[in-house]
């Protein structure tokens, strides 16, 4: 779900942006493996591979058919960070050349889609790609991918205050958990396919490792998006909880400010609860991608 | 008069144990243009790209007076310009001119000096109104004249082509024949098109599962291994 | 084609053709924030936004009435949470979404239309985005439409052969097939990519990419993108200062 420019509260995707920017920074440095530049032409090329495969159909049912979106697929033949890369510049590119997304809404939807979206097709097979349970973990690789980035899409549109009634957002939620499991199903039948094309485009789910806090990573990306989702559509929620811990009334220390009244209003305002509301999600957000950081690195020198 | 190329008992194999090329001895002198025929798989292909490196087997390859290895692949790779059969993938860049300046970028030229020389390149090859074209809207001939160019920018004193004339429709192939004409540096072409190696080649060399079968001018090999549409082919696919 | 319509208009000709990529990039950035950023008196200030935009198009000799057409792209999204929010009772916020939204394509399009892709990615570098990506960029567009059109001739060499089978069957059979098609491009696009990196070794390729220069900055692109940044700025400092 691509966000255009328009809808977003200026906190929101001022904090996106933000975020994005090193974090996408970080991981082209490791996917660029040191000073060498020649992965480009590769990473370049399945990114235009990608484009391309969403024009092939597969059938669904009743006249419909859905298509790739190839965020987990990147991912098992790439890698988590040329995936992230490459999803990326798909992301620039829609935008820029398609007009699919805006460019202030980039941030977000870099990290709905490139980081988080990707981290999420990785931690399933991570966890169980080598065993027995194999096409599940790439099933739901692929399915845990769509929905991360459309649920965390949908929040973010709710937090900057879009307004969504409950039969829509019913809808919205049944159409991604359908795209989802079609995501996952194509995924495990072109890996499928892949396989039997040459063994070696698929990496191997590397074994042993630290599951331990893969597992809490996935927990922690499961938590944060169930509640980014909660915060936004229960923002008052999140307030009565912050006034309850006292966390309120320091905000109202710290904000002390010579227009007294005008402090007031701010204060009260369902723009900052809401925004508390999101930022608390996007917090555990990056609670678990540090996770995901620090267990990866741990790899490298394992 | 000492040979550009001298390869001496040239051997590779793949991965997988199939051998591509089974001993193979090859000259190029300077000036001149020799073909490579043979059918598909006999080794034509695999053995040029062991000439810059891109492939490297055993047997000794001496490319300028410099034998073949790991320390002297910069500087042999700027004696030999390379044109692969597929000018797509060869204009890998945005532009017509940022492609042909690729070359001269890589061996360290200042880019002031790279566009002056990519410039001239595209001249030489009548391609310099095409500079600021995207590779992908021009035709398979303008293609083939651009990479012919990108090569030309590195001032190699070989080129190699690899089946230049598929894509090219006869006007095409007639109009890079006269390019070629006019170009001094030795030429290796590697090709199916019989009247296109006769028209430009003295000699040629015949390959046959990874090695020279025959050698002599283009006339005689075509008879000798019944090379053309008569049915009469020898070598099996 | 909706990009082969825009890479023909950014291959034209016009004072806004002409200016740097940088600048035109940092004044469409300074305008986004603007619009989005933007909370009251939207009809006055839209309006003028609008009047600024129109004659941008004029400037950089655009079709006008296929540029309006070709930024409606994101219309639809917006006028279904417009309607909702109209329904709701707040017009105003409806109102905000669709201006928003649709003057930030128009933006958007001004920009891309006046700049050949590749020139825009090299742009980018001067603004701080990582040069490996802006590369993978550059090569996905580079052969994004040799891709798509392989993808195309194998989707037609299936639908020919996909009718045999019939009912449930079918969808498995036609699912399968469409798995197995993409696996082959997966793998002509992988060979494809070892192919071009032959290519680029056979031509010095050493592990950086070194590139022609990316232009100069020059006074009119400076006086350009002053004058970009700063009008929008000024006009929604007047208009906010005029309601008061």
């Amino acid at each position: 779900m691509h966000i255009p420019d328009g809808f977003l509260a200026t906190p929101v995707w001022a904090t996106l942006d933000a975020a994005a920017a090193p974090a996408v920074i970080y991981v082209a440095r490791r996917a660029q493996r040191g000073l060498e530049e020649s992965q480009a032409p590769l990473l370049g090329v399945m990114g235009a591979f990608v484009f391309a495969a969403q024009m092939i159909n597969f059938p669904v049912g009743v006249g419909t058919s859905g298509h790739l979106v190839g965020g987990a697929l990147l991912c098992y033949t790439l890698g988590p960070a040329a995936a992230t890369v490459v999803m990326t510049a798909i992301l620039a590119i829609q935008a820029l050349v398609f007009q699919d997304g805006g460019i202030l809404a980039l941030g977000p939807n870099i990290v709905n889609m490139a980081l988080l979206g990707v981290l999420a097709a990785w931690l399933p097979y991570h966890l169980w790609g080598h065993g027995r349970r194999r096409r599940l973990a790439i099933f739901l690789g692929g399915a845990c991918s769509v929905l991360v980035s459309a649920v965390l899409a949908l929040s973010e549109l709710l937090i900057s205050g879009v307004r969504m009634p409950g039969s829509l957002l019913g809808i919205s939620l049944a159409l991604f958990a359908v795209s989802a499991a079609l995501e996952g199903a194509i995924t495990v039948a072109v890996i499928a396919a892949l396989e039997a094309v040459n063994p070696n485009f698929v990496r191997p789910s590397e074994n042993g490792g630290s599951r331990i806090l893969a597992a809490v990573a996935a927990a922690a990306v499961f938590l944060a998006v169930a509640g980014v989702m909660f915060a936004s559509t229960h923002p008052d929620g999140i307030w009565r909880l912050a006034q309850n811990i006292g966390l309120a009334s320091h905000a109202r220390a710290l904000l002390h400010t010579p227009l007294a009244s005008y402090e007031a209003d701010f204060l009260e305002s369902p723009w900052l609860r809401k925004a508390l509301g999101g930022l608390t999600g996007l917090a555990l957000i990056f609670g678990a991608c540090l996770l995901f950081g620090r267990l990866a690195a741990r790899h490298r020198s394992a | 008069m000492t040979p550009l190329i001298e390869v001496r008992g040239l051997h590779f194999h793949y991965d997988d144990g199939t051998r591509a090329l089974n001993g193979v001895d090859f000259h190029l002198f300077p000036g001149e243009t020799v073909a490579l025929l043979g059918a598909n798989g006999s080794g034509k292909t695999t053995f040029v790209l062991h000439l810059n490196g891109l492939l490297m087997g055993q047997g000794s390859i001496e490319v300028c007076g410099m034998r073949l290895s790991r320390s002297t692949l910069a500087p042999i790779r700027r004696k030999i310009g390379l044109v692969f059969q597929d000018s797509e993938t060869q204009l890998f860049m945005p532009t017509v001119l940022e492609d042909v300046a690729f070359g001269p970028l890589n061996s360290g030229m200042p880019p002031d000096q790279a566009l002056q020389r990519a410039l001239a390149a595209l001249e030489v090859t009548g391609m310099r109104e095409a500079s600021h074209k995207a590779p992908y809207h021009l035709s398979a001939g303008e293609k083939k004249r651009v990479a012919i160019a990108g090569i030309l920018a590195m001032q190699p004193e070989i080129l190699i082509l690899d089946e230049p004339t598929t894509y090219l429709d006869p006007p095409g192939q007639s109009s890079l024949i006269q390019l070629l004409r006019s170009l001094p540096q030795a030429k290796i072409l590697v090709t199916h098109d019989t009247g296109f190696a006769e028209a430009l080649a003295q000699r040629a060399c015949f390959f046959e599962r990874g090695a020279i079968t025959g050698m002599g001018p283009v006339r005689q090999l075509v008879q000798r291994f019944h090379w053309d549409r008569t049915g009469a082919g020898c070598a099996p696919e | 084609m909706h990009h082969v319509v825009l890479e023909r208009w950014s291959r034209g000709d016009s004072p806004l053709h002409r200016r740097d990529p940088r600048a035109k990039t940092a004044a469409l950035l300074i305008f986004l924030v603007l619009i989005a950023t933007s909370r009251a008196h939207l009809p006055a200030l839209g309006a003028a936004y609008l009047l600024m935009l129109l004659a941008g198009v004029v400037w950089a000799r655009l079709p006008l009435a296929a540029a309006l057409a070709r930024s409606s792209v994101v219309l639809p999204f917006s006028l279904v949470f417009a309607a909702i929010s109209w329904m709701a009772g707040d017009a105003a916020r409806a109102g905000a979404l669709l201006t928003k939204s649709y003057f930030s394509a128009l933006a958007v399009l001004l920009v891309i239309s006046t700049t050949p892709l590749p020139q825009l990615l090299r742009g980018l570098e001067g603004l701080g985005v990582p040069r490996f990506l802006l590369m993978v960029a550059q090569f996905l567009y580079r052969y994004l439409f040799v891709i798509s059109e392989e993808a195309q001739h194998m989707r037609a060499a299936s639908l020919a052969r996909g009718a045999s089978v019939r009912g449930m069957a079918a969808h498995g059979a036609r699912f399968r097939s469409a798995a197995g098609a993409l696996a082959v491009l997966f793998a002509r696009s992988y060979a494809r990519a070892g192919s071009i990196h032959q290519a680029m070794l056979a031509r010095g390729f050493e592990g950086r990419f070194h590139l022609l220069s990316a232009g100069r900055f020059r006074w009119q692109d400076g006086i350009f993108l002053v004058a970009a940044g700063g009008l929008p700025a000024a006009m929604r400092f007047a208009v906010e200062r005029a309601v008061r």
